[in-house]
């Protein structure tokens, strides 16, 4: 809804890290999300609720089970909406070039 | 009826009515204007009478008529709810091989409306649900833009002329 909201909750590796994990297994309990975070379930539960506030993540009740699932529409209006004017195609050659010059492949993901 | 653990589930605000998105989603005159997949580039409707057991079909706009996904509807509440099965076209007659697709609309504040996109049973497909999982973004933002200010996002729009 607001892309303030959105940069801000993206701002946390923390809460980066939320998301990877629903990109990897999406409809993920509390408990289970819990699992792989070093942090308090309460601190897990506030990263959830800023991202469901930005709207990265929905939530589904399945009978008693509340489960938290990625939602990209947020992530895709910024890409369209603000990144793609800043001239993607060349960026990607830059990040190409740089990626090669480092010797790694990290952070080259094809969306 | 509802017990199955939903594959993706996306969520937009628009501000508009439930009433205005209902048709929006329904109307093929309008879904033209805003279903555009820029991989394909051409837009796509959605055709059916939308009443529950009626067949629809996920046809190609620009003059082809393609059929690319095929279904039937399950339920249609307008303008709240409404859900569709999804499926190859060859695969329309084995509803063991169909996916499904939910449209939850609610009114969230007063100018604005939740819609929720749910797609269930895609797992047993992964090429058909790696398909889907990017296309869905696509077509909600160019949903509420085009509720919103009257036209598709500007590249997508361009991929639709070109």
């Amino acid at each position: 809804m607001d892309i303030d909201k959105v940069f801000k909750a993206l701002a946390d590796p923390g809460r980066r890290r939320l998301l990877d994990q629903l990109h990897a297994d999406n409809g993920q309990t509390l408990t289970a999300l819990c699992e792989h975070m070093d942090m308090t379930r309460q601190a897990v539960t506030q990263h959830l609720q800023q991202l469901e506030a930005a709207n990265l993540v929905a939530v589904m009740w399945q009978g008693r089970e509340k489960l938290h699932y990625l939602n990209p529409v947020p992530l895709f209006e910024i890409q369209e909406l603000w990144i793609k004017k800043f001239e993607r195609n060349r960026l990607g050659v830059l990040l190409a070039l740089k990626t090669k010059l480092e010797g790694q492949d990290h952070g080259n993901e094809e969306t | 009826m509802e017990t199955k653990k939903p594959d993706f589930v996306y969520v937009t605000y628009i501000a508009t009515t439930p009433e205005k998105l209902w048709q929006a989603i329904m109307d093929v005159d309008l879904m033209a204007q805003w279903w555009v997949d820029p991989k394909a580039g051409c837009s796509r409707v959605n055709v059916s009478d939308w009443k529950p057991g009626s067949p629809w079909e996920h046809r190609r706009a620009d003059g082809s008529n393609i059929v690319d996904i095929a279904g039937k509807v399950i339920e249609a509440e307008a303008p709240k709810r409404l859900v569709y099965s999804w499926a190859r076209p060859g695969e329309v007659a084995d509803e063991s091989k169909h996916s499904r697709v939910t449209f939850d609309i609610v009114q969230y504040t007063d100018s604005l409306v939740k819609l929720t996109v749910a797609h269930d049973d895609l797992a047993k497909d992964p090429s058909m649900l790696n398909g889907v999982s990017g296309g869905w973004p696509t077509v909600l933002s160019n949903l509420k833009t085009f509720l919103e200010t009257g036209h598709a996002l500007p590249q997508t729009a361009a991929a639709a002329h070109a």
